[in-house]
């Protein structure tokens, strides 16, 4: 059972570390639409996989994000990876599975998962 | 939209870009009367009688980015179907409260689903806005509020993973007690 005690805990590991950041240089951001389409077409679940991959890993340096409706809700669930001195990537149509495999590919080797993005689906 | 939860997170984002401060979101499932009754309440910027005589209008929106808002009319369409009742309330300047209540055992009433995640979302994704969640079955109740997070915290972000993890894990189990794993 989880208590608010083993919140302290994870309090006092993770204050040696603050790079974490919301605002810091150098942190990755992942966003994810939220808006009604994104629910509806499922982005939560792909929010909560992008979460708990990234804490699984422990990856620092990584903030994940919601936004409202970007205006492109035939592709939602729509990801945006945003790092730090590179062009934003567009990951489209996604799925819990899918998010897995971009913090693996992306976020944790830097190897964009190509056939995943807009540009992609698109063509 | 198949879970209730999703449309609480969906009806909360309209608090968000309200520009609300403080967005309370209680869930009560009373058994004695066989009522479920789900209530989001923010001190955002609020609408004018026309904006609320309009918002439950499919074909009403604000936003640019596209022509239709269904997040409204999805949640009171999923109350009244279950011989339900729904309302907002609204006042500019000072904010806004939509109720809906449903038949708790109708056999159209969506499960309230992942609510833990619903919560862990809003609250990991909106650090400046002070959320809190009473889940109430019965006489029995649970709640949690960011403000309540962010003391314990004492300045690392929630928006981190790991407190996200924690976040959901937490809210998860402590429904289940309640509600017996059943929601």
């Amino acid at each position: 059972m989880k208590s608010l005690a083993e919140l302290q805990a994870l309090r006092d590991s993770m204050k040696g570390k603050i790079g974490v950041r919301d605002d810091a240089e150098g942190n990755t951001r992942v966003v994810i639409g939220m808006a009604t389409c994104g629910i509806a077409a499922g982005a939560r679940p792909v929010l909560a996989a992008f979460t708990e991959e990234v804490s699984k890993r422990n990856l620092q340096n990584v903030t994940i994000a919601q936004t409202g409706c970007i205006g492109i809700c035939q592709y939602e669930p729509v990801v945006e990876v945003f790092e730090p001195g590179k062009e934003k990537v567009t990951y489209v149509k996604m799925t819990p599975e899918m998010a897995v495999k971009v913090v693996n590919e992306h976020l944790v080797n830097g190897n964009i998962v190509t056939e995943y993005t807009i540009g992609a689906k698109t063509k | 939209m198949e879970e209730l939860s999703l449309n609480i997170l969906d009806i909360a984002q309209n608090s968000v870009r309200a520009g609300a401060g403080r967005v309370d979101i209680s869930v009560t499932e009373r058994p004695a009367d066989d009522r479920l009754i789900i209530t989001i309440a923010d001190d955002g910027c609020g609408m004018t009688p026309e904006q609320v005589a309009h918002v439950e209008d499919p074909f009403y929106t604000t936003r640019t980015t596209r022509k239709v808002g269904l997040g409204v009319p999805f949640f009171k369409m999923a109350a009244l179907m279950t011989g339900g009742d729904f309302s907002i309330c609204s006042q500019v300047g000072k904010g806004t409260e939509v109720k809906a209540v449903f038949g708790l055992t109708h056999i159209d009433r969506m499960p309230l689903g992942n609510m833990a995640d619903t919560m862990c979302i809003l609250m990991g994704c909106n650090e400046q806005i002070n959320f809190s969640f009473t889940y109430q079955v019965g006489e029995e109740i649970f709640s949690v509020s960011t403000a309540q997070l962010q003391e314990i915290l004492d300045g690392v972000p929630l928006n981190s993973p790991q407190v996200m993890e924690f976040i959901r894990e937490y809210i998860k189990e402590n429904m289940d007690l309640l509600s017996g794993g059943a929601s």
